[in-house]
């Protein structure tokens, strides 16, 4: 079956989960000493909210035991209110919300995880299975129909690669594909 | 046609004295009696209260009870509140919402726990009932804040909305915009559970503000502490209160407003919130702490000194939810603060630390069952326990219902003798003779359960980890307790025999499950072709258990009496082993394949 070869590209195999998780990980199921099972591959699951917090909290707690799936018994949400708001800002990375206009799922991405624009256009392409179009400065973006936006820190939409990319982390909150003649319109904005 | 005795009364006569009857189990007891009083008291079921939603199907409930009013429905099991229940496992609400918008028009009230619940079902249900009042999503998941938005345009009479420990997908804090100008009948409103994202606070503050009979008003935790005086100047008729983030920036009038608005609280019994506590702002709370009933500290990150000082001020207090930052001196204060207590739950501040953390042994847990004689209720984290303290707390509490005690290290010995714990968890089964839950940790052998099955005849719900030798433990748990109705049970040493052996139990049971034991594929494959009242699902993320051996052990075994047969909406990692074999409507391959697309980022275009 054609899908078979790809067993064999661990190397050349991008990768959108978090840093650390393998497939040789997600195959240590027999044993119960093992990071959490639920939600393992946040962006391949299509509800995921806090599963990228709960994933992190996890490994950012101090690695001195291997830590037994659900044990001790306490509810995600405790774990996670118990580090605060800027902790979880500081260590865990940039999370931001990416929805696609039409899609029924929302996904969250971790902006620190990419360089700058190119890396994240590619996730984004792989993630919802689109294409983005040309970008240039004056004509926004060319060839497709969708066109990534994003809503800044004052609520406003704005195209993505308009702004430095260090100011873009800083200052976006979720992401957004758009689609149609919305998207039209503002590729087009000079 | 039979002659009717002088001394039966006519059907209304009956379903008028039937509707004092309220509680299910004796309604079901009501409905055995005869065939006529089946026929009359199935017509005049208003509530109806499902615990697992597999165990009958929607058409099943309406075909016998056609005037349902209120519907409370429970989906995945409790262990998946730990996440040892995969994504996908089930618990979809959608089918019976569907069903019930063409039975049930004037369906009033939906609860449901662990269920997976869609925004299209929130719509389907504005849209279906017009009289709808009560909505509880009680650790639910699977939808966002446009189907809540959705319930709020749509039911004109909502009294109740309540999504206590849900997942939802906060996309805008808009939703609560769409309650009409003209909605005036909230009662409760708990959004404690919503994300980071800012709620709507002027769209909050006109809601309150026009629902004279709010009595219960839980905030999430981006409600900041400045915000809060004006909301309980606005209800001051507040019951219940849940805080957002206990925390602003310092300034001179916050303490005096708080106060004050505390203070026109006259009928506050319940507080609850508190993220991100000062210190420094507790002190509002004392106008109304000696009036508090429950107080639900469990996310506050405040030290000892500070929860001694609060608590002492209420001598009121019949539930406290705290963490275990109280410390063993802060209990002992509690002991002698708080008569009334009944309900204790302590939660670990650092659950991943090797080191204990902060000072708090068997020795606080044994000051409150001294201190509190009506203590019914305890959860207790802890890293340290001994038989004497177990035995202790059982002579002390003999009324307990609840006893959940939480050693983080699994199989931990009594640390002074080296002993493991049977003795002290028998002392509590012995002496607590109305205990219905129990959740055991630390090192246990199959004794435990040898005093659990001589003793705990009224117990319903047990948890186990980590324990016992042999399938002899359980079979003391399945032969004994005659009450049990859920068995949850992770990494012992249980296999094939003592399941066997007590399969017709398991029908009397709502539930059992088994996870990193020692149940062989074959063993399942038998109960299920056996028991044709049950479903025997298997759970196996890495490959299906039929390309296993029938000796393998299963990773994670659910199984559940059931009227409606298996269910038909198991994903590719769950296996139904009925008559038939193994059984999954999807066949092995497209459980690789679907594996596959789980395991690899890639979905290849050839696919």
């Amino acid at each position: 079956m054609a899908f078979e070869k790809d067993f064999n590209l661990d190397a050349t195999e991008l990768r959108l989960g978090l840093p650390g998780t393998s497939e040789e990980s997600e195959k240590q199921a027999s044993t119960t000493l093992r990071i959490s099972n639920k939600r393992a591959m946040p962006d391949m699951n299509e509800d995921s909210s806090v599963a990228a917090d709960k994933k992190c909290d996890q490994e950012t707690a101090p690695p001195t035991k291997a830590q037994v799936v659900g044990w001790p018994p306490i509810r995600s949400y405790r774990k996670n209110s118990l580090q605060t708001k800027k902790t979880e800002a500081e260590t865990c990375g940039m999370y931001v919300k990416v929805s696609m206009d039409g899609a029924p799922y929302l996904r969250k991405i971790d902006l620190k995880m990419y360089k700058g624009y190119p890396e994240l256009l590619k996730a984004l392409e792989d993630m919802f299975k689109f294409k983005v179009g040309k970008y240039s400065e004056r004509e926004g973006y060319n060839g497709s129909e969708f066109v990534p936006t994003y809503e800044d820190k004052d609520g406003d939409l704005m195209l993505v690669g308009d702004v430095p990319w260090e100011m873009f982390t800083n200052s976006c909150k979720r992401l957004r594909i758009m689609k149609g003649s919305e998207a039209r319109g503002l590729g087009c904005v000079v | 046609m039979q002659k009717k005795r002088a001394y039966s009364f006519p059907d209304e006569v009956l379903e008028h004295v039937f509707s004092f009857i309220q509680s299910g189990k004796d309604r079901n007891a009501v409905s055995m009696v005869c065939k006529s009083w089946y026929e009359i008291e199935r017509w005049c079921r208003r509530k109806v209260f499902i615990g697992n939603c597999y165990a009958v199907s929607p058409k099943m409930v309406i075909k016998r009870f056609p005037e349902v009013r209120s519907i409370e429905l429970k989906g995945k099991p409790h262990f998946a509140d730990f996440n040892l229940v995969p994504d996908g496992w089930g618990g979809y609400v959608l089918p019976w919402i569907v069903e019930m918008a063409g039975a049930y028009p004037w369906l009033e009230e939906i609860r449901l726990k662990r269920m997976v619940v869609t925004d299209e079902s929130l719509e389907l249900i504005a849209k279906s009932f017009k009289n709808f009042k009560v909505l509880v999503l009680f650790s639910c998941e699977g939808f966002s804040t446009d189907g809540l938005a959705a319930i709020a345009a749509g039911c004109k009479n909502l009294r109740e909305l309540d999504l206590r420990e849900s997942d939802v997908d906060d996309l805008s804090g808009h939703w609560l915009t769409h309650f009409p100008e003209t909605c005036t009948s909230l009662v409760s409103l708990n959004i404690s559970c919503l994300g980071s994202d800012e709620v709507s606070f002027s769209a909050l503050e006109r809601l309150v503000g026009r629902c004279p009979n709010l009595r219960s008003l839980r905030l999430n935790r981006a409600v900041s502490l400045d915000k809060i005086a004006n909301i309980l100047c606005l209800a001051p008729q507040l019951v219940d209160f849940g805080t957002g983030n206990y925390t602003t920036e310092l300034q001179p009038d916050v303490l005096s407003n708080l106060t004050a608005a505390f203070s026109s609280c006259k009928e506050l019994k319940s507080l609850s919130g508190f993220w991100d506590v000062v210190p420094a702002y507790l002190p509002a709370l004392y106008p109304v702490c000696s009036r508090l009933t429950s107080l639900n500290l469990s996310y506050a990150t405040i030290h000892s000194p500070e929860i001694i000082k609060l608590v002492s001020h209420c001598p009121s207090l019949q539930r406290l939810l705290v963490l275990d930052y109280i410390e063993d001196s802060g209990l002992e204060a509690l002991a002698s603060s708080c008569k009334d207590l009944q309900e204790l739950r302590v939660f670990p501040s650092d659950p991943f630390g090797v080191e204990p953390n902060v000072s708090l042994t068997e020795k606080g847990l044994v000051s409150v069952s001294l201190g509190c004689p009506k203590l019914q209720s305890v959860l207790y984290f802890c890293r340290q326990m001994t038989n004497a303290a177990l035995v202790t707390i059982a002579q002390n509490c003999p009324n307990f219902t609840r006893f959940r005690l939480c050693i983080i290290e699994p199989k931990t010995a009594d640390y002074l003798t080296g002993e493991p714990l049977d003795v002290g968890f028998g002392a509590i089964v012995e002496h607590c003779k109305d205990l219905r839950r129990l959740s055991l940790s630390g090192l246990l052998t199959d004794r435990v359960f040898e005093y659990i099955g001589t003793y705990a005849k009224k117990l319903e719900m047990l948890s186990v980890a980590f324990a016992g030798d042999s399938d002899l433990g359980l079979h003391h748990v399945l032969s004994g307790c005659e009450s049990l109705r859920k068995l949850e049970i992770r990494d012992c040493p249980f296999g094939d025999k003592a399941i066997l052996a007590n399969a017709a139990k398991l029908e009397t049971m709502r539930s059992l499950w088994m996870s990193s034991c020692t149940v062989s594929f074959g063993a399942c494959k038998l109960l299920g072709q056996k028991m044709h009242r049950l479903n025997v699902e298997v759970i196996d993320e890495t490959e299906p258990p039929c390309s296993r051996l029938e000796s393998c052990p299963v990773d994670k075994l659910y199984v559940y009496r059931s009227i409606s047969g298996p269910r038909s909406d198991m994903p590719p990692f769950v296996w139904t082993m009925d008559e038939e074999g193994d059984n999954n409507s999807n066949q092995k391959d497209f459980f690789f394949l679907d594996m596959f697309v789980r395991n690899n980022h890639y979905i290849s275009n050839s696919l």
